[in-house]
């Protein structure tokens, strides 16, 4: 068999744990450390910076991050990929390699900038030539919203990161790339595989979902026996060990917390699934129910016998608009009666704004504690008198500002003036939040040029 | 004279079973979409879940919580089901105001679901 080659997952999110990069990289052999910092939320935070800030839109905890790697990087070789760059990929770049730099590694670094996902600048020709981009979920065409637009973004795959190493770029900063494209990039790299191999691409692919979302395929967040997963604290990321045949192995580093189980990958592989027979990304279609998972010793699942088909030929396209206002409120009511008194709170509250004349798109009320994860499923397996304490939580949304700001103003009134028993407002006044939506869509790929330049620190 | 028969009744021992005892689960969103995946802890009780956990006896469990159709799609090499809850987020995303924005913990929500079992 070839020589593998092995590409560890560092960040599953913008905010994980700021640690685990740097255990990847000391903790053991790697070729290529991905972190993926990109949710479909995320585009919409950072386009909310930039606007503020032209030199940001990216995720900002990269760069003092890359400033602590940097040196251990260049010293022991490892290549980075990642879709930090957010809505701004260059700014992102120019950030690293200043530090780079200041670190004394000029001349010994090629930083890879990958854009082309951006549309925004050529939305009104796009639309003009008939692509409406119609909402995935609801069908509405763009134009709807047009007028409230704050970015648009196509998903790009793999190729322009296999570009990019192939012009001995280092580390890969991207746009909005895929999750999975920042580790098959890597494999089609290393391994030479086609653009149209599409059982090894589809390989790739789901050794991408399931590294993608960090600690989550090797201990995190994983249900299946939690009491007995050792030692999260000092929880091993996954690390793909992967071989040109398309078989692959998902293991971590000796001496690490959390585990690797056939149980757990498997939750991490429905994670976030819909059709699992048509995995669809810009490289290839990959079928999730053919993949073969054996365990192959402590901390080490191996899987085989993926196949796929080829890509489609549209690209995902992910716009963000402003869409309105809202806020939360809460309240802690405590025994007896605590559900009463809540409930109580918020017949009170709701009458209020009723009485104020305020409107609403949506007024929603939980009560953590007893339903607001599972709903009435909850209510109906509890003693309602026994509950210890409440929190009362109301949210509103509205496409205006002033109903939001006022609502906010009437959560703290009901201390004193409302049912008994009641604390937990240390926090404050709740603050009006801008929402910016997010729009799925589908875009012709002869439309979308992905673009890679090199930046020599 | 008619004769009396001994009666025998065929009694099928049927048992309640609650789903958290035969299967894990994962869940996430996409959109409005909670997907649930329902991974069977034993080889054996898959057939179990594909037989019982129908997409219609799911969209009744969580009836009043979603606002859409449910999806199912079968997995036999994970020994798992995915569902689809269609409106389940109050929008998904950055809209909901709900606690659970992104159908992090519909997968247990799913695992309170009872079902009847042979025995």
């Amino acid at each position: 068999m070839s020589r593998a080659i092995r590409i560890a997952a560092g960040q599953g999110f913008w905010g994980d744990w700021l640690e685990a990069p740097w255990r990847q990289v000391t903790g053991g052999a790697i070729d290529y450390l991905m972190m993926d910092y990109l949710a479909e939320v995320t585009m919409s935070i950072m386009q909310k910076q930039m606007s503020r800030d032209p030199q940001l839109g990216y995720a900002k905890d990269f760069v003092p991050l890359m400033e602590r790697l940097l040196p251990e990087l260049v010293r022991r070789r490892v290549k980075v990929t990642t879709n930090a760059g957010g809505v701004n990929p260059r700014a992102c770049a120019e950030a690293v390699a200043q530090v780079a730099r200041r670190l004394g590694l000029a001349g010994k670094l090629t930083i890879g900038v990958v854009s082309g996902d951006d549309l925004l600048g050529r939305l009104d020709q796009l639309l003009a030539a008939g692509h409406a981009l119609a909402n995935l979920d609801t069908g509405r065409p763009l134009r709807e919203v047009r007028d409230r637009l704050q970015s648009v973004n196509a998903y790009l795959g793999a190729a322009p990161i296999v570009e990019a190493l192939g012009r001995g770029a280092d580390i890969v900063i991207t746009g909005r790339v895929t999750d999975t494209g920042l580790t098959l990039g890597p494999m089609m790299h290393e391994f030479g595989w086609a653009a149209d191999a599409w059982d090894l691409l589809a390989a790739g692919t789901v050794a991408g979902h399931t590294i993608e979302c960090g600690a989550q395929c090797s201990g995190g967040n994983c249900l299946v026996d939690w009491q007995h997963i050792p030692d999260l604290a000092n929880v091993g990321y996954p690390i793909v060990e992967a071989y040109a045949d398309g078989t692959f192995e998902i293991t971590k580093h000796a001496g690490t917390g959390g585990r690797i189980s056939v149980a757990g990958v498997t939750e991490q592989l429905v994670y976030e699934m819909g059709d699992p027979g048509s995995y669809i990304t810009p490289d290839c279609v990959a079928d999730f129910t053919t993949i073969e998972l054996r365990q192959r010793g402590k901390d080490r699942v191996r899987f085989s016998g993926i196949r796929g088909r080829p890509a489609t030929d549209s690209l995902k396209v992910s716009a963000a608009y402003f869409y309105g206002f809202k806020a939360v409120g809460t309240l802690v009511y405590a025994w007896p009666d605590a559900l009463q008194k809540a409930r109580a709170a918020d017949r009170v509250l709701r009458q209020r704004l009723s009485d104020l004349g305020l409107e609403f798109e949506t007024i929603l009320t939980e009560f953590v504690g007893v339903d607001a994860t599972h709903g009435p499923l909850a209510v109906r397996d509890l003693e309602p008198r026994d509950v210890p304490e409440v929190q009362l939580r109301v949210g509103v949304r509205s496409p205006h500002r002033d109903p939001v700001e006022r609502f906010t103003r009437e959560i703290a009134p009901l201390i004193l003036n409302g049912p008994p028993s009641v604390t937990g407002f240390a926090g404050g006044r709740p603050k009006p939040e801008e929402i910016v939506a997010y729009w799925p869509a589908l875009l012709a790929k002869t439309e979308v040029q992905a673009c890679v330049d090199l930046v020599r620190v | 004279m008619r004769r009396s028969r001994p009666r025998v009744k065929t009694v099928r021992r049927k048992q309640t079973v609650r789903l958290v005892d035969l299967a894990h689960a994962r869940s996430g969103d996409k959109g409005d979409t909670a997907n649930v995946g329902l991974i069977a802890r034993r080889a054996a009780d898959y057939p179990v879940l594909v037989r019982h956990v129908t997409a219609a006896r799911v969209a009744r469990h969580f009836k009043g919580m979603i606002a859409g159709p449910v999806e199912r799609f079968e997995l036999p090499n994970l020994r798992a089901l995915n569902f689809l809850l269609h409106g389940a987020l109050d929008g998904g995303g950055t809209i909901s105001l709900k606690t659970d924005a992104q159908g992090k913990v519909f997968s247990t929500a799913l695992l309170r679901m009872e079902i009847e079992v042979d025995r």
